[in-house]
């Protein structure tokens, strides 16, 4: 192996890596929060929702643990606009990563709610709060608690996963790297540099979301 | 303009699928055998060995399967080999897949209670004498279940393969798009296989875990 390593196209470059960063933070923000929300409206939907809401959910959550990320992201970004629904490959992208992460949370934050010991709602309601409330109050906060750790973990796999959004063009870290590369010709320095960033973005984020729970979660108990 | 029928496209896809398949069980059986031997050294009473497994796992997990496939295409062929896709393909997967098996069997194997190493050792075995007749035994029903749902996330990765040019399912979807100007169907049907492969393997994994319930009967 008589190959000189050359990152000198770092010093011409660090900014079109930094645009790229900057996207892919972008995209798990907007992607975490709102795939979060959506993982808590299905998990609602799928245990105490209506009867007829229940199979559709389960449905949607089958159909996109079921099938890779990068699929869903052809199919919205490609196959939708033959249905009239077209759109920006950024919003193409955080839509999927958004329906991606609804899917996995529903599972997960579902399993939290159904740790819930029945008595609690009972508790809630006898204190006069509405459904509403005491989902909100007595069964969500406890729920998200308990499966913080397995949420946050899907958080930075969406984040990894989110890679693939290059593929339809949209400017995040790997695409940066694909197009230094294509410039430099150094292909193998390029991705190294690109995948040691995605794993200080992923110690980072798990850190950050880590630090989250203890602040929304501030009643931690030991037992 | 478009020769293409409906069946066309399928029977293309399908064609193309056998290549996902034969993948996924290569990254599968590979990731199994590479999986144990991180497992010993993950769990091993010496200090290099679980350092070296920690690392090695911590860097697959951190870092996306994509980056892991570019650096094995390009990285092989800093030697001087000319990488085909597959074989670049195989590769990070098989390391990818390693990494996860790793770190689920460790837990499978410390949900044996610590009791059953004591009284093993307390009977005079040795360590692989505790590991292949007292250790491994029940560590292997907890761990059913969710091997069989990891083999989902195998198949799933291997549609990141099409990106460095490896042609099975999601590359031949690419392909037929391009070919027939229809990726509403093409990706339709690209969906409806993978789910095809991955849904029984979930289903059984649910199945298994609740006939063999035994991550809750020690309690």
């Amino acid at each position: 192996m008589n190959y000189a390593f050359d990152f000198g196209w770092l010093a011409d470059y660090w900014p079109v890596l930094l645009k790229g960063i900057g996207i892919t933070v972008e995209l798990t923000l907007v992607g975490g929060v709102l795939g979060v929300s959506l993982g808590i409206a299905c998990a609602w939907a799928r245990v105490l929702g209506p009867g007829w809401l229940k199979p559709i959910v389960a449905a949607y959550v089958e159909m996109i643990r079921n099938t890779p990320f990068l699929i869903q992201l052809f199919f919205i970004f490609f196959g939708l606009p033959a249905l009239g629904l077209r759109m920006g490959e950024l919003p193409a992208a955080n839509l999927a990563m958004v329906i991606n992460l609804g899917a996995y949370g529903c599972e997960i934050i579902r399993a939290g709610i159904q740790a819930t010991p029945r008595g609690q709602f009972e508790a809630g309601a006898s204190l006069g709060m509405s459904r509403i409330q005491t989902f909100w109050y007595v069964v969500l906060v406890p729920a998200l608690q308990r499966i913080w750790p397995a949420l946050s973990s899907q958080i930075v796999i969406v984040m990894l996963g989110s890679a693939a959004v290059s593929q339809i063009a949209a400017e995040d870290l790997t695409f940066a790297a694909n197009f230094i590369q294509s410039r430099t010709f150094r292909a193998f320095e390029t991705y190294f540099a690109a995948t040691l960033i995605y794993l200080a973005l992923a110690i980072v984020l798990r850190q950050l979301l880590r630090g989250l729970g203890w602040t929304i979660f501030p009643r931690r108990t030991a037992r | 303009m478009n020769d293409f029928t409906t069946w066309d496209i399928l029977r293309n896809l399908l064609l193309a699928a056998r290549w996902t398949v034969l993948l996924s069980i290569v990254s599968f059986v590979g990731g199994s055998l590479v999986g144990v031997a991180l497992l010993f050294a993950r769990i091993g009473k010496g200090r290099l060995g679980p350092a070296f497994a920690r690392t090695y796992i911590e860097l697959f997990q951190g870092t996306p399967l994509l980056m892991q496939l570019f650096l094995a295409f390009f990285g092989l062929g800093l030697f001087g080999i000319d990488v085909p896709a597959w074989l670049a393909a195989a590769v990070a997967l098989i390391l990818w897949t390693a990494a996860f098996l790793a770190e689920i069997w460790r837990g499978c194997v410390e949900s044996v209670a610590k009791g059953q190493w004591e009284a093993s050792s307390s009977l005079g075995m040795g360590y692989l004498q505790q590991m292949r007749w007292v250790i491994l035994p029940q560590a292997l029903r907890v761990a059913v279940p969710p091997t069989v749902g990891f083999s989902v996330q195998v198949v799933k990765g291997t549609a990141l393969t099409s990106i460095i040019g490896f042609v099975e399912l999601s590359k031949a979807g690419t392909m037929v798009t391009n070919a027939t100007f229809e990726p509403f169907t093409v990706y339709g049907f690209v969906a409806l296989i993978y789910f095809c492969l991955c849904w029984p393997l979930s289903k059984s994994s649910q199945i298994l875990e609740r006939k063999l319930n035994v991550a809750h009967r020690n309690h």
